[in-house]
């Protein structure tokens, strides 16, 4: 709970970026050195794959928000598990190797959303690590409107 | 110099939007601002940048619902604000506060003054029921009493009397969650939020210890989400109490159901079958099966007659509830009625089905050149997500008519221009997103005395007091 308010506010911080000055916000679980890059696919509906990266820690919704990478909507609650707008879609095999398992407020949030599969997970709730570089995730197209790119 | 500099970003400006492929600019014109509003515009000036949005709302302020209906326990679900006020400040994007569709302004004046006018001024009315005694005090509707305690304006001065302890519910979805929660959540939690003051200070003085929430049909019929129920298990000091009776069967049907039924299902279940109640001092008691015949009382309610229903039909989604004959009364000093929103026909120039409560439209199309998004366009269903996806449906439209010459950008249109000068003719102050921010500054400052986020202000003429100090709105942009 505490983990997710903190993320919450991270997120937070990171869109007020979009407006006001730069400003890092630190995962306050690892050092800061020790921080790689992780490769990040987002493929959108109509199959066009954003190739991006984010660093070890950050979550998929703040490498959308840090990328500025253009997917309508995605994040309106800013990462505080109350829209289900981050919807992403998993390959099984990456599904599994998620360290996290979802946690049920993860699920009931996931719920309400579009085209919910059985390797879904919500972008907010995701955090990169290491092992998860070269990972590519579906965008589901209620979100992003396939016509419209 | 620097005057210079900025006349000629000025220019880039204007020459961006009209020197594209198209060579005019789609004037546009939103009704309405609450998500359905922003989201619109945030897709139009996406996919087709080359135009002028104008989003004329009724109240001083915007953005709807997520302000008074929203729970005020819920902000987190208010940070779409953010990305709201982002798509209000760009360059094509104007708010135009206190204008009353309908009133100040027809459908044909907009119609005359823009390529196409998109309405998406939402569902502010409720049903009732139609049944003896529904106009006794303390009757109240679930979407007054939401726009009490988040400080609506209409609202500020409802009555509400909590000296009673039992309170009834009637209608199981989320608005009726919501407020089933204000009433029965500690006030410390509520303190901190930015419910309004005078709701605070009502509540401080409840007496209200049972809140019954009353369905038609059966727990495989309730139209409220996982999330709302959990937090209601979760209460702090209020235990949720079930009718076990009413669980019979449904344990089976759980592994052939698919989500989200059958998450909600099997906590509704664990919590109907498997746990005990804890030891609190209010309780939550959702009831089924149950159609209110009348309301009890000389002049203010005392207690409501149910007709007890069985259910008929196979698949659940499909069961219709009907009478077993047998009548039940319970004891009640508040009903609140939470039975739905509907729209209004707020022009007479509109396509309107009034059975639905909505506007007759295929896609977010109404008629030539006349749009819409959000709960007038779908009905008041679903939460933001949805009204985010219709609204996107829509102005991908929109851009579509445009782009195929539906909607003909050669014909020269006014846009803002005739109509603020009609409004000003007319008396009308409007509110500029400047004027906005001004009232948003003092409702923190306001708040920040009181140790909330925010306290509100439930008084128009207030507002546009405090807006003056903002810049005007003009027709230049
Ligand atoms: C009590 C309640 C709680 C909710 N809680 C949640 C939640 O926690 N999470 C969630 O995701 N969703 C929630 N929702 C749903 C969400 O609020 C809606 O999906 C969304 O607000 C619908 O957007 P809209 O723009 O269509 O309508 P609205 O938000 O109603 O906006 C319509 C706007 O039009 C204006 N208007 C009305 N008449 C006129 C007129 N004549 N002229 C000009 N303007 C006019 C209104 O003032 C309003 O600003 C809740 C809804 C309610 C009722
Ligand atoms: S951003 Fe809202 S749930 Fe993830």
């Amino acid at each position: 709970m505490a983990q997710s308010a903190l993320r919450g506010l991270c997120s937070r911080a990171q869109s007020f970026r979009l407006f006001v000055v730069p400003q890092r916000c630190h995962s306050l679980s690892r050092p800061l050195f020790k921080k790689e890059d992780v490769e990040v696919t987002f493929i959108k509906a109509s199959g066009e794959a954003i190739k991006t990266k984010g660093k070890e820690g950050d979550s998929l919704l703040d490498v959308v928000v840090n990328n500025n990478i253009d997917l309508d909507g995605f994040g309106a609650c800013e990462g505080t598990l109350t829209c289900s707008t981050c919807h992403l879609i998993f390959k099984q095999n990456d599904f599994d190797e998620l360290p996290e398992k979802p946690t049920d407020e993860e699920l009931d949030m996931l719920d309400l959303a579009y085209e919910l599969t059985e390797t879904s997970r919500l972008g907010c709730q995701i955090n990169l690590s290491k092992k998860l570089n070269g990972l590519e995730v579906k965008v589901p197209s209620t979100i992003n409107d396939a016509r419209s790119s | 110099m620097i005057r210079y500099c900025s006349l000629s970003i000025q220019r880039s400006v204007r020459t961006f939007m009209t020197s594209s492929t198209q060579s005019q600019v789609a004037k546009l014109c939103i009704v309405g601002g609450g998500p359905a509003a922003f989201y619109t515009a945030q897709h139009i000036i996406k996919t087709f940048p080359e135009c002028e949005i104008d989003i004329l709302e009724r109240l001083p302020v915007p953005f709807g619902l997520v302000r008074f209906g929203v729970a005020p326990d819920h902000p987190e679900v208010k940070n779409v604000i953010n990305t709201f006020t982002k798509t209000a400040k760009s360059p094509q994007v104007r708010f135009a506060g206190n204008v009353n569709f309908g009133i100040d302004l027809s459908l044909q004046e907009l119609k005359e003054a823009y390529h196409a006018v998109i309405l998406t001024y939402g569902a502010e009315e409720d049903k009732t029921f139609g049944i003896p005694g529904e106009n006794l005090k303390n009757i109240i509707s679930a979407r007054e009493f939401v726009g009490w305690y988040n400080g609506l304006p209409r609202d500020k001065d409802l009555n509400v009397d909590l000296s009673d302890e039992n309170v009834v519910i009637l209608g199981q979805g989320n608005v009726a969650v919501d407020a089933a929660r204000m009433l029965l959540s500690p006030l410390d939690e509520l303190r901190k939020t930015d419910i309004t003051e005078h709701a605070l200070a009502t509540l401080a003085d409840s007496k209200v210890k049972t809140v019954y929430l009353v369905g038609r049909r059966g727990p495989m019929q309730v139209a409220f989400t996982i999330k709302e129920l959990r937090e209601m298990i979760n209460l702090k000091d209020c235990s949720s109490i079930f009718e076990k009776e009413h669980f019979q069967g449904i344990p089976e049907l759980i592994p052939n159901l698919v989500r989200p039924r059958k998450r909600l299902t099997e906590l509704l279940v664990k919590s109907a079958l498997e746990t005990n109640p804890k030891p609190s001092s209010k309780t939550f008691r959702p009831l089924f099966l149950r159609s209110p015949l009348s309301f009890t009382g000389d002049s203010k309610v005392t207690g409501v007659e149910f007709d007890l229903n069985t259910l008929q039909g196979e698949e659940f989604e499909h069961q219709t509830a009907i009478s077993t004959g047998v009548k039940e009364s319970i004891k009640s000093g508040l009903v609140l009625r939470s039975i739905g929103y509907r729209s209004v026909c707020a022009d007479p120039g509109i396509p309107f089905d009034k059975q639905k409560g909505r506007v007759i439209n295929t896609k977010g199309r109404v008629d030539h050149g006349v749009y819409s998004a959000g709960w007038l366009s779908t009905g008041p269903v679903g939460v933001i997500l949805s009204t985010m996806s219709n609204a996107f449906e829509t102005g991908a439209n929109v851009v579509d008519d445009i782009r195929q010459d539906i909607i003909n950008l050669n014909e020269k249109k006014p846009g803002l221009r005739a109509i603020l000068s009609k409004l000003d003719a007319r008396g009308v102050q409007t509110v500029s997103f400047d004027g906005w921010e001004k009232i948003d500054q003092e409702e923190t400052k306001r708040g920040k005395a009181l140790g909330k986020p925010r306290e509100k202000i439930v008084n128009i003429g207030e507002m546009l007091q405090i807006a003056e100090s903002g810049k005007k709105l003009t027709a230049k942009g």
